[in-house]
């Protein structure tokens, strides 16, 4: 699309707003209208991957209230303040352990963990691998742009080899994550990777993702139009989108050590990993009793406490 | 409210403060513990450990002191009472989201059984440096409070103080441990449940369409809620409003930090737990905390010895807040002040303060490892006298 055109379809939004035409957003209730418009670059792909979310989370079974999302720090870190659920925006990198005390201390609770790749792999890195092998009952929704977008575009764990950014000026001559792989070989339950493109298939990965019990990763790659994308002269929004429809490949049950994405490769997707184990809580519980028997008091939310 | 009798271990018992300071936890009605093992605080995880499953807690050993209190933090906005307990490196590790918890306005406990620094120091052996850092130790601008027990019978009864006063003024509260009071055994009474008074969560009672996380309270403490009630709130590290929302505005931002300084500064009378002895007509004031406390009272006994009657001495219990306005009073009728600390000069900056010149203030440093020799205070005092 060019920009002119682009332009005409901007005008066309603005003529059908929301306020003018008495509408109901579509998300309604469950974003936080009143902090609308957000902060993210048109063509971003964290919008769309909060609308997954957020239509997934209509068709589990699960009460509102009940469901928290934490996010940490950096583009991605602003979503636990656009939904309108118990939201928690914390600090850079600890996004998952304080997930794992608001869940463990009330195992009623869904925690979900939404955050970018910078804040969960690198700063964050030694929770998740430890969260992941204690297979604590939360749902980590990871955001994948291979940049540190917020900061201005400096080289993230998960930038691929030769591509360009603000700390790597001459391309990035690090090995990266393979962000399935790291979850999985931890211990995660349920992995599975999609990108911002594939809208029907993450909205249901994110559903089985939530409902399952135990450690759960979802890879989401995003396109960073601003900082990635402009660095690297891959195009706009949309050429990525593209870049993604035409280099997916859709690989269920794929070896996640087989999964790793180099500077514009293809990207497989899909669902690669889902196992059954006993999560923490179970353990705590069952282990426990078994130890202790009676003199054992199980670890729940008393009434008193309930208020 | 009165203690849940399940973690209240009635009885007289011979404990190390470490294990006094668990026992103190769980009679607060503490049910969520994270923590990583350092010395010399292990033996507080260890215990409870032990106990917290036969009262319905739950302990986790993190992966390191940053998981710990980010998990502490985390477990608080369930509703449940939480802490974490660390040592010198350890309590460096924990600043940030120490700021958070300031921020957030969390109630929870941290406990920092000190050790000789800097860095890693003398692991096994104690000290009192830390004191600084836990007023100052995270960036920005915030109030905490910080109480230091001198025995292990302290460590039980002040650790139940610093989760009443987290909770009443919503804020992050710290016990100032050492090694020497952390390792020392002695006896513990702990009273019947019912003598124990709890302060509860300050939780609101309005609706949820009602409700606003940061409304400004005519004593400065908002009223709090936990995840999962249906309030769909939003609480971030950002300056924020009365909605929690985010605001980068200088004029919230003077809204916002201002109340974290003024809810402790303007209450800070609430707050203040100071021992005093013989200040009527006191010519030298021996100011203490901690273990250090106990020292001073043997240099204080050789100075009477000598001939040296008029001498206060004064235990601060609560470090922080800090007493300014009782410092103030005083300096202007003594000579002077005798500060020692198991440090180069720490919590005495705050004495010279407020003394503003008005008498002398003597600091008797010591680098830790031990505790004074109480000549050392003694000479001080005489110095002091004349």
């Amino acid at each position: 699309m060019k920009v002119d055109e682009a332009e005409k379809v901007k005008r066309k939004r603005k003529l059908i707003s929301v306020e003018e035409n008495n509408l109901e957003h579509p998300l309604e209730p469950w974003l936080r209208m009143e902090r609308i418009p957000h902060i993210w670059c048109p063509t971003c792909g964290i919008g769309t991957a909060v609308t997954c979310f957020i239509e997934a989370m209509k068709k589990v079974n699960v009460p509102r209230k009940d469901i928290c999302v934490v996010s940490g720090i950096g583009c991605s870190g602003r979503i636990a303040g656009y939904i309108r659920l118990d939201s928690f925006h914390t600090t850079h990198g600890r996004a998952i352990p304080f997930a794992a005390g608001l869940k463990l201390a009330n195992p009623r609770l869904h925690v979900v963990v939404f955050s970018g790749d910078g804040d969960l792999v690198s700063i964050g890195g030694n929770h998740l691998i430890h969260t992941a092998r204690r297979n604590i009952d939360i749902t980590v929704l990871c955001i994948n742009n291979f940049i540190y977008a917020m900061t201005g575009g400096q080289l993230a764990p998960t930038t691929p080899p030769t591509a360009i950014a603000t700390t790597a000026p001459y391309g990035n001559y690090e090995h990266p994550f393979n962000l399935p792989l790291l979850a999985a070989s931890c211990g995660a339950v349920y992995v599975a990777r999609w990108t911002a493109l594939h809208v029907r298939r993450l909205t249901k990965s994110i559903g089985e993702a939530f409902q399952k019990k135990g450690f759960s990763f979802v890879e989401i790659i995003c396109p960073c139009t601003t900082l990635y994308a402009r660095k690297n002269k891959l195009g706009t929004g949309l050429d990525l989108m593209k870049f993604y429809h035409d280099n997916s490949v859709i690989a269920h049950g794929a070896d996640p050590k087989d999964v790793d994405i180099q500077f514009q490769s293809e990207i497989k997707v899909g669902k690669f990993v889902d196992i059954e184990k006993p999560c923490y809580l179970d353990n705590y519980n069952q282990y426990l009793k078994q130890k202790l028997g009676d003199k054992f008091k199980p670890y729940g939310v008393s009434d008193e406490e309930k208020h | 409210m009165k203690a849940d009798p399940a973690g209240v271990l009635t009885g007289e018992h011979y404990l190390d403060g470490d294990k006094a300071c668990a026992e103190g936890a769980l009679a607060a009605g503490c049910r969520f513990f994270a923590g990583y093992p350092i010395t010399p605080s292990t033996e507080v995880a260890e215990r409870i450990s032990e106990r917290f499953p036969l009262v319905g807690g739950i302990f986790i050993q993190m992966e390191d002191e940053l998981a710990s209190i980010a998990a502490v933090v985390g477990a608080a906005w369930s509703g449940v009472k939480s802490m974490t307990v660390t040592s010198g490196p350890g309590f460096s590790l924990m600043m940030e989201n120490i700021g958070l918890g300031a921020m957030l306005e969390t109630p929870c406990v941290i406990v920092n059984v000190q050790r000789g620094g800097p860095s890693t120091g003398l692991p096994t052996l104690p000290g009192q440096a830390d004191m600084m850092q836990v007023r100052w130790g995270s960036h920005g601008d915030y109030e905490i409070i910080a109480l230091s027990p001198n025995s292990p019978q302290e460590c039980f009864d002040l650790t139940i103080t610093a989760f009443n006063l987290s909770e009443q003024f919503r804020v992050p509260t710290f016990v100032m441990m050492d090694e020497c009071v952390g390792h020392m055994t002695e006896k513990v009474v702990i009273p019947p449940a019912e003598e124990i008074e709890i302060y509860p969560r300050r939780f609101t009672k309005k609706k949820p369409e009602e409700y606003l996380p940061y409304a400004y309270q005519e004593d400065l403490v908002p009223e709090i809620v936990k995840a999962g009630d249906g309030y769909f709130f939003h609480v971030t590290g950002l300056t924020h409003d009365e909605r929690g929302y985010p605001d980068m505005s200088w004029e919230m931002q003077e809204k916002c930090v201002h109340r974290l300084l003024d809810k402790i500064n303007k209450n800070a009378g609430k707050i203040f737990i100071i021992e005093e002895e013989n200040m009527e007509n006191a010519e030298v004031v021996v100011i203490s905390y901690g273990i250090t406390s106990r020292v001073a009272l043997r240099g204080i006994q050789l100075a009477q010895k000598a001939g040296m009657k008029n001498i206060g001495r004064m235990r601060l219990l609560t470090v922080w807040p800090f007493p300014e306005q009782r410092i103030r009073g005083l300096a202007s009728r003594v000579k002077a002040f005798v500060m020692p600390e198991m440090n180069y000069g720490q919590v005495v900056r705050e004495v010279e303060r407020c003394a503003a010149g008005k008498c002398k203030t003597i600091l008797v440093p010591h680098g830790g490892g031990t505790v004074h020799p109480p000549e050392t205070i003694y000479q001080a005092i005489k110095e002091a006298y004349q």
